[in-house]
């Protein structure tokens, strides 16, 4: 993985230099509230409902060892012994003592990390997919081009007051794990004409109030223009993006509003100047040298059918049952890719105390290459686990209960921290997750329903991606009574697609059945094979619409 | 409102005009683009320096053909969190060449003086009480930076590879 030199070393100490000096000036009333939050919250520090909480980067979702046990004692340090982590592929803290930021900040440094636009209205931590380097079929290690977009984006002087806060996410191959449509900017990593890497780019992606699909607008850029065209988009949404509307200053609506075709013509007239100013160039010597640091690990050369294995998945239906959801494909013979499931029925999803963090660092330096990625559907995965390891790293998971096998099931799902934490919500999120978790707790039934993604918001802004659930919930408020309204039909992936509203919105005490006919009803008109958003897709909202509100 | 200018606190003799004042004589002013458009022939016939003062919204695009006319821009902010003029300052200098001064006037914060440096701003309005000292350590705040400006600093990028 990347590791800094001193020049990112120098730049992130420097930083946190900058905002001790800031708390200085605000806890001495030099700077108000109002001038001091902009200066908070690119630095990740967000307040809350009941304290401030402090979000962390981590960019692309990846960790060493080492940065995850520095996350551990952070929770045991400066928190309640616990972090969460997030569907930006972040960590974030939700107790710490404003005082003690700088702090904290100095012990992430220690480890390379940073709390660094995690939030604000700037070009946030970029997003990655958690396979990266070890899925096959890959075009490129997308990691490559999100560490270039990382450091181009960190302090960028002009685009550091953007209308609204700024998402990108890159994926390496044409399935999509990092919702790449879902963001403001979303890079897919294809094959120049050249054969070399390129990229395609989407634009005006984006759930919260108004949900929209990105449009291509640039296909198979060549890494040598990736920069300028980046910067160029980002010049006409600083200019044009709407600043009168907080509802409306995302550049989705911008791109809404131009239309796809007007905003291309933008940016590539923009993208003409740009260039030809040659001021935004990206050596090759930078991507060669970024690239060294995600050459593949050291694999050994081992047969692809691991007997171990197989003997212990016969032996053991529990380890059997985690094999079959957790462990997917790898690129590499004899190697596999192991999910860490953080939605234990009757937990909070995303959460991980601080010796759950510590297993883990441990885990991933003793069986994959000492390296951990967070999951923007708030799950950790080992990527490059030998099919050999892979009974003894259950074993160690299953220990400190991070063996649960629910991966892409009924039970796991994508949660926003709702009326539990958050200033904002019109409902709670946590309670509604535990309680369809408990009714599905059932093993078998979850294998027997197969792939279905439930995503929770609490609001409409949309932190728990309900938009593109396969069942989406949202916490609506009624008359000061939380309600809960279904869509059904989202998808974040390469077929992407935001979910229809079912219909009239259900009580607490309604949602768990409400879900329950929408499942049965599934099972009921299911194909064989067919998974839900495939018949989902195939026969509309209608027969469950009918299921649903005949009951009630 | 005290002026700093290239890092310095300096005397400011330009006079800020409303769109309705007299035009005071032999006085360096600044007008609004707007003035700018409608009396174009009266101020290009004094006999004094001439800027002009865009408000976000307006974007240079809109004085580009003229800019050889004016020794000074001034880009307003008018909230802090409005970073418009950020844009405006980038493009003032990278696409249209401008040297004269691009000054920002309005409700700046200390933390947003060093990118303005950056994106070609050279003039501060400041508030009362500003200590140059501060000035200074705001701009030192870090030693290195990723992305090519006008400003010619070498990035990360270019000191990693000798260039
Ligand atoms: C303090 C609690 C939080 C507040 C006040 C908050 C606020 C918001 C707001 C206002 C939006 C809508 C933005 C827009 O449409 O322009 C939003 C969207 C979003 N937030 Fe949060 N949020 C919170 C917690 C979280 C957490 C914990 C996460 C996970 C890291 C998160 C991730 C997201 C995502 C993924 C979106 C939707 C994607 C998009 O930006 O379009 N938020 N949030
Ligand atoms: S969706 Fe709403 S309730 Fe949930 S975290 Fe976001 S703002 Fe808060």
């Amino acid at each position: 993985m990347y590791r800094y030199d001193e020049f990112d070393h120098t730049l992130v100490k420097e930083r946190v230099t900058q905002f001790r000096g800031q708390v200085e000036r605000r806890l001495a009333g030099d700077i108000t509230e109002d001038q001091f939050k902009p200066l908070r919250l690119m630095n990740g520090v967000y307040l809350q409902l009941h304290a401030y909480m402090l979000r962390v980067a981590v960019p692309y979702g990846t960790l060493s060892g080492k940065q995850m046990h520095m996350l551990a004692d952070i929770a045991t340090k400066y928190d309640k012994g616990y972090g969460h982590f997030t569907t930006r592929q972040n960590i974030q803290y939700n107790w710490p003592a404003l005082s003690d930021i700088p702090a904290i900040l100095d012990d992430l440094a220690s480890v390379e990390m940073h709390a660094i636009q995690t939030s604000g209205n700037c070009i946030r931590n970029v997003t990655s997919d958690q396979y990266a380097g070890a899925a096959a079929g890959e075009v490129d290690d997308p990691r490559i081009w999100s560490e270039i977009i990382r450091q181009w984006s960190t302090f960028h002087p002009e685009f550091t007051f953007l209308p609204r806060k700024f998402k990108f996410a890159v994926c390496g191959m044409n399935e999509d794990r990092a919702a790449i449509r879902f963001h403001d900017i979303g890079i897919e990593v294809v094959k120049g004409k050249d054969g070399a890497p390129a990229f395609d780019i989407y634009v005006g992606g984006g759930q919260g109030r108004t949900p929209m699909i990105g449009h291509l607008i640039g296909e198979a850029v060549p890494a040598v223009d990736l920069i300028a065209y980046l910067e160029s988009i980002m010049r006409v949404y600083n200019m044009n993006g709407r600043r009168d509307n907080l509802y409306k200053a995302r550049i989705k609506i911008l791109v809404h509003a131009l239309g796809a075709e007007e905003m291309k013509r933008q940016v590539e007239e923009e993208f003409v100047h740009v260039k030809e100013k040659g001021v935004v160039n990206l050596p090759e010597e930078e991507i060669a040298r970024i690239r060294a640091y995600f050459a593949p690990p050291a694999y050994e050369a081992l047969p692809d059918e691991s007997s171990a294995l197989n003997e212990a998945m016969a032996d053991n239906k529990k380890f059997a049952d985690w094999v079959k959801t957790n462990v997917a494909e790898h690129k590499a013979d004899g190697y596999a890719i192991a999910n860490i499931s953080l939605k234990p029925v009757g937990g909070v999803a995303g959460d991980a105390s601080d010796d759950q963090m510590h297993v883990m660092a441990d885990l991933a330096t003793q069986y994959s290459f000492d390296e951990l990625r967070v999951t923007h559907e708030q799950n950790i995965v080992l990527a490059h686990v030998k099919k050999d390891d892979l009974f003894a790293l259950w074993q160690g998971l299953e220990k400190a209960a991070l063996g649960t096998p629910n991966l892409a099931l009924i039970t796991d799902h994508i949660v926003c921290p709702g009326l539990d934490y958050c200033a904002l919500a019109n409902a709670r999120s946590i309670p509604i997750s535990q309680e369809i978790a408990e009714r599905f707790n059932d093993l078998d039934r979850q294998h027997n329903i197969g792939e279905l993604k439930v995503k929770i918001s609490g609001c409409i802004n949309a932190c728990g991606h309900h938009h593109v659930g396969h069942i989406g919930i949202l916490g609506v408020d009624k008359k000061g009574t939380e309600f809960y309204q279904i869509s059904l039909g989202g998808s974040a992936d390469e077929n992407a697609s935001v979910g229809d509203i079912l219909g009239p919105a259900f009580t607490e005490d309604e949602i768990a059945d409400a879900i329950e006919t929408i499942v049965e009803t599934y099972i009921k008109i299911r194909q064989e094979g067919e998974r839900f958003i495939e018949t989902y897709r195939r026969v509309g909202k209608e027969p469950f619409k009918e299921t649903l509100y005949a009951t009630h | 409102m005290p002026l700093i200018k290239n890092g310095e606190f300096a005397d400011d003799n330009w006079i800020l005009v409303g769109d309705e004042d007299e035009l005071p004589a032999d006085t360096p002013v600044i007008v609004s683009a707007a003035r700018w458009q409608a009396e174009r022939e009266t101020l290009l016939g004094r006999n004094a320096p001439l800027g002009v003062k865009l408000e976000a919204g307006e974007a240079p695009e809109l004085i580009a053909d003229d800019l050889d006319r004016f020794q000074l821009v001034a880009v307003n902010f008018p909230a802090f969190k409005d970073g418009r003029g950020f844009s405006y300052a980038s493009l003032l200098r990278d696409r249209y060449g401008f040297d004269g001064e691009v000054r920002a006037v309005g409700e700046v914060l200390r933390d947003q003086w060093s990118l303005m440096v950056r994106c070609g701003f050279d003039a501060f309005d400041v508030a009362d009480g500003t200590k140059i000292d501060a000035f200074k350590e705001a701009l030192g705040e870090f030693s290195h930076v990723y992305q090519a400006t006008g400003d010619g600093k070498k990035t990360v990028w270019q000191l990693r590879h000798g260039g």
